[in-house]
């Protein structure tokens, strides 16, 4: 697999509050693992949707595998894992199964039907992660990390090459955030799907992730987690402290 | 009087018939709604249908004709409460609201300049299944077919954005579509509604089988199951129990799905560890 799967020019989201983006330029290629970190309003969010069309962009572009994101139609080629916490109505009566088996429509036409074909590729997909066993359990019976999880299955059923993760351990204690973030380095590295993963957990993720992108509205960085911690950008961002703890945290 | 006996009566047959297939409807496209949050969209697209009822009334248009003047008037106002939760910026409930609130005032309107209010637009306030005609069955079991194969079709488009829409997206799902469908087909089941439960009541077709259903389901597809079964049982029953105790048909099925619905509440509690007491 190779070439670029993700390019934004000057991209920039601009409501009537204001901007939550402007000028950000990067590529992803096939096979990285960007982190994308910054503080609560940067925009990390913003630019995930904005890429999966979900948020309008209201200046320069933004390319999925080579198409335009606010028409792009090859859903079967992504995966995405959003903030969960808002996202599961406790009282949904879908089962995990059921919930996983969902993740396969972007590879159906109408009618999208699920066949047995596609329960025994559910069935494969949660035996992978480990929660072949709860598979009969209802999605709002489940703890944050099994949902977490599940959601995770949601989004790898269909064999994405790109896999977004939005926040995904925002909900999780520290050991199984751990867990989760070796996963996704292990399907990274195994499958080589391309990951952005948006996180809170800077000196975290940057154990994992190839490349780090620092958002503050802007993009103030974009590089490997080693330049960011000699970065002295980053250095006079953070303080000399607080980016040593960062980046010596293991 | 044996079940026999009252089976036997053409009336009974035809409310029975046209109820089962309503109910089934109903009870199926309330799963959705409520999950989705929009359980009073019933509520509002039957305020509607009683000023399209007016209007067919003050143009003398009576019984199974009268749905064609309602079908339309509701289909539109289905779309109406869409377009103005996206465009308006308001809120589901608002925008219900205000469709509900503009529907009963046209429907009052034209029953005053038609010369007040009339035994007929009465009878689509609190519904008479039991003076259903065959018409008005013939239509039902139509639109039943028609609604059950949408449903079918767009089964997992409708799944997809009521478990979560910017998932759904995601997946290619053409959200605003779906949306629209699931609109449009709980309008064309609250205009047949009208003749069963009434106006008044509708809503508690669309929302008692469904919340009942939520408190026992082991997955989405038994949900569905679940509130099928009572949205019929409960209308079998009403008929039969208004039939013997003379009391209104509308009311009683709207009592005997509060009763399944305290029997489900009950069931989760004892099912439920830790909730045995």
């Amino acid at each position: 697999m190779s070439g670029e799967v993700v390019r934004t020019e000057q991209l920039g989201c601009c409501y009537r509050e204001g901007c939550v983006l402007e000028d950000i330029s990067f590529t992803v290629n096939a096979g990285d693992y960007v982190g994308i970190v910054g503080p609560n309003g940067s925009g990390k969010s913003t630019l995930v949707q904005a890429l999966l069309g979900l948020v309008a962009i209201s200046s320069g572009s933004a390319r999925l595998f080579g198409s335009r994101c606010d028409g792009f139609n090859q859903w079967g080629r992504v995966g995405y894992l959003p903030q969960s916490l808002h996202l599961l109505n406790p009282i949904f009566p879908a089962t995990v199964a059921e919930t996983v088996g969902l993740g396969l429509l972007s590879l159906k036409r109408f009618p999208r039907r699920i066949t047995r074909q596609d329960r025994e590729k559910v069935d494969a997909t949660l035996d992978t992660l480990g929660i072949y066993d709860i598979r009969a359990k209802l999605i709002g019976e489940l703890s944050g990390g099994q949902q977490q999880r599940v959601l995770l299955a949601r989004a790898m059923v269909n064999d994405p090459e790109l896999l977004i993760l939005d926040e995904p351990t925002a909900a999780l204690d520290p050991e199984t955030r751990e867990r989760f973030y070796r996963m996704i380095a292990e399907i990274n590295r195994s499958r080589g799907v391309t990951v952005l993963l948006v996180t809170h957990d800077t000196g975290v993720i940057g154990q994992h992730a190839t490349r780090m992108l620092y958002l503050d509205k802007r993009m103030l960085f974009f590089g490997s987690f080693d330049d960011f911690c000699h970065s002295p950008e980053m250095s006079a961002l953070f303080g000399e402290h607080s980016q040593h703890l960062m980046c010596h945290r293991h | 009087m044996d079940i026999l006996e009252i089976l036997s009566y053409g009336f009974i047959q035809r409310a029975l018939l046209a109820g089962v297939l309503i109910a089934v409807l109903c009870s199926v496209l309330g799963v959705f709604l409520v999950l989705r949050r929009l359980s009073l969209i019933g509520d509002g697209l039957a305020h509607v249908t009683f000023g399209s009822t007016a209007i067919a009334l003050a143009f003398k248009i009576y019984s199974a004709a009268s749905l064609l003047v309602s079908l339309p008037v509701v289909l539109l106002a289905s779309l109406g409460i869409l377009r103005l939760t996206e465009k308006a910026r308001l809120s589901g409930d608002a925008a219900i609201g205000i469709v509900s609130a503009v529907g009963i005032a046209a429907g009052i309107i034209l029953a005053s300049v038609g010369g007040g209010y009339n035994v007929d637009l009465l009878s689509y306030l609190f519904g008479n299944i039991l003076s259903i005609t065959r018409e008005e069955v013939l239509i039902a079991a139509g639109l039943f077919c028609v609604v059950m194969l949408l449903l079918g079709l767009f089964f997992n488009d409708l799944l997809a954005i009521t478990f979560n829409e910017e998932l759904a997206r995601v997946s290619g799902v053409q959200t605003r579509l779906i949306s629209s469908v699931l609109v449009m087909l709980t309008a064309l089941s609250v205009v047949l509604a009208m003749k069963l439960v009434g106006i008044m009541l509708i809503s508690s077709l669309l929302i008692l089988p469904a919340v009942s259903a939520l408190q026992l389901a082991r997955s989405f597809k038994a949900c569905i199951g679940l509130a099928a079964l009572q949205g019929c049982c409960s209308v079998v029953a009403g008929i039969f129990v208004s039939f013997i105790t003379n009391l209104p048909t509308s009311a009683m099925i709207v009592l005997i799905n509060l009763l399944f619905f305290g029997c489900a509440c009950s069931l989760r509690r004892l099912l439920t560890p830790g909730n045995s007491n």
